[in-house]
């Protein structure tokens, strides 16, 4: 029977225990620090005793008498011969002894104020939290602490110390948890409150352990070595160390030993059950190993990034997920994963047998685990598991009947979600459609990799397999990678061309020209079947061609890249280019403006057929680069010499003028930092005005076609390869003397020349001089020191973030509102607009406008 | 436009927000015919109904992804020069985040001072800019002779510098006698003379102390603005400062209060309220955004801001700030320092309703955010 009472944990209650409550609770009580007999059975009172819980296959837990991995764990408890300080309690006790009477017990201020001051703190407890509260507490005492005398009983107080980690003293005499236990008895519960403890369900002496709890045995699991040897838990070890200690304890007591013994034991105890609480207090010395390694005990269990807290709670592991490299593939669809079979034999879909599919998953049983697409196992009607192997194979599906649920390979058409690391943004988690396919690695569309940020140099991601139908929806519905082509971040596409797909357009729709035959050959290879929107021409333009992937009532005016108009009249584009801005990722216009009238599946669909029309058009195309490429004309480079050389000389200049002391100061800086800027400056705009140059070129290249449609590469990175690297820049300055009053010991002292400070002139394909070289390391090595220190530092801004506002939802009137219903925001962004589904952040009221209007006209 | 149309556009108040009513009516000329506006109106509306967020969207996280995902791209170079004449100005990652944790001091504070007319034309931009401009004594003074022997610090000022702030070697006493007590002053032309009264040969010390002292008494100008820089901006010349002190700067009769500002949160908090540190908020956060060149929209940066000032007080997103506001102690336990949480929970005996995001992880149940959020009745047969 499949569990099927749904409990909800309505609240969480923190509290302490008490003495009595531990006793209660408990299910044994552990007097022996030996953990197995000789047969390497449990002990009966020891600290793996079986009513604590089980870790051995076959045994049966004797509190709730369940097996292995269905027993929970039950607690048990010790009596400490002396009570020991909790640790964690120390400041709390301290504040509470010095602020309270040593004779009655009562808080030192006087009764009839106490009531202004419970009223001042309690605003101070919402307004901050119940530390700068008992902060507080203290002020206020130390105001009536001049006198010395309890306002109650009048009897004088002495001053309180504390020796840390846990020794109090009076004045000069030590307080024993023994006394510091009676003092705290005498506490009156009224008074609590004043220090923000809770009343009903606390009590201070409570801090003080009599009785101490010992953790199940299941949270502290023995390991069997290949020896056949136990290996204990650290916990296991210490909790040893303190039942020992406190037997001897016992024994000495009971022995009637001198005092300086028992004192010793009792120190030695609190060490024990401090170190067990927390091994990283600062005056202690960390309890370790034989081999010298530190315990890790439960504040270390908690604690921390690996601690129980961030790793185990907030962070779980799942079953039917799977991970390899990833490739590209072009052919696959915007929405769908490329599924190595082999995995596809290992993931599962459970499905349940009804009277419509019976035969279809009998089918699947009688292929089994081996044989593509097979099912791995069956779930029978009472819940029980059952392998599918060759030998069970025929008796299960004898049985089979509606209620069972068989585990089934994936198939193509399933749902995966599929996820890349780091996950910064919601679509590194995207749904897709599982298509099962030969090879080792996951295939996917290149058009997705941005929002993943993935690449295929070595990339890895996951892939999980939902497991029930509602989850499946839910990832269907919500999370299907066409879902979140536009991004919540600025209302624009994350998924766009890339790459060759943008080049291809580009010049398709700029300059080629086709026959009929052949442009009906092109777009039959990207998935067109319909051709009836091709014009009946001999000769069709490339424009005519990208027009027929297109809408028949698609309007559109925008701009390409180079600021010409893009205008779409019904579905034919009449002018302008296709390129980055129009079809890329995180501009692409066009696009949006397709999602925003036919929707996400239609939108997916355009941008497979784009994309592959785009590769199909370079494919017959061809497209290639070389270092002829970078070739200049002859009066390009002889005009970017001049002005490398023209800047140079006005640098110079500069300098001269500089040592006349005829430079005039820039407001607000020194002459020889205006001398720097305005270096700078000159050199700067000598690269830029270069870069023009080259790019303005007539030359064809491969380079700048891809440049100029956005594909890849920009202006800059063809001006440093064909005409001048430039000036390199370290911090926004020039680069400074790292030798006495020189860059490198190759130049003279004191030279301020564009050369000496890491101007480049060369470009990278005339090749660098060795000096030029080492600038331009350096400016590489700064950059690469730069990201290896930003990347921790953003990470945790980003965490900080998520942490604040993880719980910020819109309610249903509208407003925002924490986890506790504070209201944040009145109305989300000041208007109600969901940013994923806008453009940009804006409603385009001109656009709207204008298709109203358009349409009547 | 006519009066009828504006009222049709209007009659939309309720159910289009501001920004959007205004765009309208920008952008429809006159030679619109009513009909028409009233369905551009009619299609704007259901623009808008359908591009309206819902309930349940948690709006949060998706600002806090907005914000942090482009977090990686910020340069963390603090320095910036952009144009030739401009000052140096904490940006980038260190920027953000030092606004987001709203710290006390930040690194570079600055302030830009819109002038009322006449002051903001150039002829007397100058004339205010070293008004403004915090001169201390230790500038002034070229020399410092310390005689121990009879207990008394000489210094020497620098004459041409005091000609060109127009002050005198008395103006500088009177200065010094309102700072310095337990010193009787003598001076000359040039130089001032102080003797500790009744000193000892032990009281040497006072005299270095004096002598720091007197280099940061404050001659001339407003606290804490160390560099002023007229530049031009548009129409204006306005001054850009380095150092921050809208108190005073506000309170001159010259400045126009209305556009000043300062890129210090905390004093902008203390001066002008929690409205204008929210706004302030945005807008440094924004300036730093867009002069990296991302694209994040406002919304997510309005909520950021929302969140630091929803108690009523700047408080940073940080351990001690928004985190400690929370009323959930799991929730506060896995962000930073879980044992205190817990520790101070179990003491005060707190109750965790797990009304929020973390705790229902942890527990294995569904998050109360998007198809979380509902609840489903029905009735049992």
């Amino acid at each position: 029977m499949i569990n099927s009472v749904h409990k909800k944990i309505n609240s969480i209650v923190f509290s302490i225990f008490s003495p009595k409550q531990i006793i209660d609770s408990v299910s044994a009580k552990i007097v022996t620090p030996e953990l197995y007999d000789r047969e390497g059975y449990p002990v009966d009172g020891g600290l793996m005793d079986l009513r604590l819980g089980v870790i051995d296959p076959g045994l049966r837990c004797k509190t709730c008498n369940q097996k292995l991995k269905e027993c929970p764990g039950h607690f048990g408890y010790i009596e400490l011969a002396r009570p020991v300080i909790h640790i964690k309690f120390v400041r709390q006790i301290l504040d509470l002894l010095r602020s309270t009477c040593r004779s009655c017990g009562r808080v030192l201020i006087p009764d009839e104020k106490v009531k202004r001051y419970v009223s001042m703190l309690n605003k101070i407890s919402d307004d901050e939290d119940a530390e700068e509260r008992r902060k507080k507490v203290k002020e206020i005492i130390s105001k009536y602490k001049a006198k010395d005398k309890c306002p109650h009983c009048n009897s004088k107080q002495e001053k309180i110390k504390i020796e840390k980690p846990y020794n109090y003293y009076e004045g000069d005499v030590r307080l024993s948890p023994i006394e510091v236990r009676a003092r705290l008895e005498k506490v009156h519960e009224e008074d609590l409150v004043i220090f923000g403890f809770s009343s009903s369900n606390f009590r201070p002496e409570w801090m003080i352990i009599t009785i101490m709890q010992i953790p199940p045995v299941t949270m502290r699991p023995s390991i069997t070595l290949e020896s056949g040897e136990r290996s204990e838990d650290d916990l296991t070890h210490k909790l040893g160390d303190i039942v020992r200690i406190n037997q001897r304890l016992f024994e000495n007591i009971n022995a009637g030993a001198p005092e300086v013994i028992i004192e010793d034991l009792w120190d030695l105890l609190q060490y024990h059950i401090t170190t067990f609480f927390d091994n990283e207090v600062s005056q202690l010395p960390p309890a370790r190993h034989r081999g010298g390694q530190p315990l890790k005990t439960l504040t270390e269990r908690i604690k921390s990034k690996e601690g129980r807290i961030r790793h185990n709670l907030a962070g779980k592991r799942t079953d039917f997920s799977a991970r390899t490299v990833i490739s590209p593939d072009p052919l696959i669809g915007l929405n769908e994963v490329g599924v190595p079979q082999s995995m596809a034999m290992h993931l599962t879909v459970p499905e349940r047998v009804t009277e419509w599919n019976k035969e279809y998953l009998r089918k699947k049983i009688e292929n089994g685990p081996k044989k593509y697409p097979g099912a791995n196992y069956v779930i029978k009607s009472d819940g029980r598991r059952k392998t599918i192997t060759d030998e069970t194979k025929e008796e299960i599906l004898g049985e089979l009947e509606e209620g069972y649920v068989v585990d089934r390979h994936l198939v193509d058409g399933d749902i995966a979600l599929f996820n890349r690391q780091p996950s910064l943004h919601r679509m590194s988690m995207m749904c897709h459609i599982v298509k099962v396919l030969p090879g080792k690695t996951f295939r996917l569309n290149p058009a997705v990799c941005n929002p993943y940020n993935a690449d295929f140099d070595g990339d890895e991601m996951n892939l999980h397999i939902p497991q029930n139908e509602e989850a499946r929806a839910e990832a269907k519905i919500l999370m299907l990678v066409e879902t979140q082509i536009i991004s919540p971040r600025y209302g624009l596409s994350v998924v766009g061309c890339i790459h060759d797909a943008i080049t291809g357009n580009y010049l398709l729709t700029k300059e080629l020209v086709f026959t009929r035959n052949e442009a009906a050959d092109l777009l039959y290879g990207c998935g067109v079947e319909d051709l009836s929107s091709l014009p009946d021409k001999d000769r069709i333009d490339g424009k005519e061609v990208f027009s027929v992937l297109l809408p028949n009532d698609f309007n559109f005016v925008g701009k390409d890249k180079s600021g010409n108009q893009v205008k779409i009249v019904n579905g034919l584009l009449k002018s302008g280019l296709m390129d980055k801005s129009n079809l890329g990722q995180e501009s692409g216009l066009m696009l949006r403006n397709i999602f925003e009238k036919y929707g996400p599946a239609y939108t997916a669909d355009i941008l497979g057929k784009i994309s592959k029309l785009g590769i199909a058009v370079l494919a017959r195309r061809g497209f290639s680069i070389g270092i002829g490429d970078l070739d200049l004309q002859n009066e390009v480079s002889e005009e970017i010499s001049a002005i490398v050389k023209k800047a140079e000389t006005e640098a110079h200049k500069l300098i001269d003028s500089f040592y006349a002391g005829n430079l005039e100061a820039l407001p607000g800086r020194t002459i020889a930092e205006t001398l720097e800027l305005r270096i700078l400056e000159a050199l700067n705009r000598a690269r830029n005005k270069s870069g023009d140059v080259a790019i303005r070129q007539t030359k064809e290249s491969s380079a700048l076609t891809m440049a100029k449609c956005g594909s890849r590469g920009n202006p800059l990175n063809i001006a440093q390869m064909t005409a001048v690297v430039g000036q390199q820049a370290l911090r926004g300055k020039r680069i400074e003397a790292g030798f006495n009053g020189r860059t490198l010991s190759y130049f003279k002292k004191g030279d301020l020349s564009p050369k000496a400070r890491g101007f480049i002139k060369n470009n990278f394909k005339s090749g660098l001089t060795p000096n030029e070289f080492f600038f331009g390391a350096m400016t590489g090595r700064d950059a690469l020191m730069d990201t290896a220190l930003r990347t921790p530092k953003s990470g945790y801004l980003y965490r900080r973030l998520s942490n604040a506002m993880q719980d910020l939802k819109v309610a249903y009137d509208g407003s925002v509102r924490d986890a506790s219903g504070r209201v944040v925001q009145f109305t989300y962004g000041e208007d109600n607009l969901d940013v994923s589904k806008t453009k940009n952040g804006v409603i385009d009221v001109k656009e709207i406008i204008q298709q109203t209007i358009g349409e009547k006209k | 436009m006519k009066a009828e149309h504006e009222e049709l556009i209007d009659s939309y108040k309720d159910k289009l927000p501001l920004l959007v009513i205004n765009e309208l009516k920008d952008n429809i000329s006159a030679s619109i015919s009513k009909s028409d506006i009233s369905k551009i109106m009619e299609v704007v509306s259901s623009a808008y109904s359908s591009a309206k967020i819902n309930p349940g969207e948690c709006v949060g996280l998706v600002s806090a992804e907005s914000i942090g995902e482009p977090g990686t791209q910020m340069t963390l170079n603090t320095f910036h020069f952009a144009g030739v004449a401009e000052m140096n100005v904490t940006t980038g990652l260190p920027r953000i985040i030092e606004i987001f944790d709203a710290r006390k001091e930040i690194k570079t504070p600055m302030m830009e001072i819109f002038l009322l007319d006449p002051h903001n034309k150039l002829e007397n931009i100058k004339n205010f800019a070293t008004k403004i401009k915090e001169t201390v004594l230790g500038e002034l003074v070229s020399e410092y002779s310390l005689n121990i022997f009879e207990h008394t610090l000489t210094i020497k000022l620098n004459k041409m510098l005091l000609d060109d702030f127009r002050l005198s070697v008395n103006d500088m006493v009177k200065i010094i006698k309102t700072k310095v007590k337990g010193f009787t002053l003598q001076n000359n032309e040039e130089e001032i003379t102080l003797l500790q009264k009744g000193g000892k040969p032990e009281d040497v010390k006072n005299l270095y102390n004096l002598k720091e002292k007197i280099k940061s008494i404050k001659v001339l100008g407003v606290k804490g603005i160390k560099q002023v820089l007229p530049v031009r901006r548009d129409d204006d010349y306005i001054i850009l400062t380095s150092g921050s002190n809208l108190k005073d700067i506000l309170s001159m009769p010259e400045v126009d209060a209305t556009r000043t500002f300062s890129n210090d949160i905390l004093e902008i908090y203390n001066m002008l309220g929690i409205e204008a540190a929210r706004q302030a908020i945005i807008n440094e956060v924004y300036r730093v955004i867009e002069a990296q060149g991302l694209n994040i929209d406002i919304r997510h940066v309005m909520l950021v801001a929302d969140i630091m000032c929803a108690s009523g007080a700047v408080k940073g997103i940080t351990r001690y700030g928004v985190v400690k506001e929370k009323a959930s102690v799991l929730a506060r336990a896995s962000f930073e320092t879980p044992i205190r949480h817990l520790i101070n929970a179990a003491l005060a005996g707190e109750v965790d309703n797990l009304t929020s995001v973390v705790e229902n992880v942890m527990i294995n149940q569904p998050v109360p955010l998007g198809t979380g959020l509902p609840g489903l009745v029905t009735k049992m047969k």
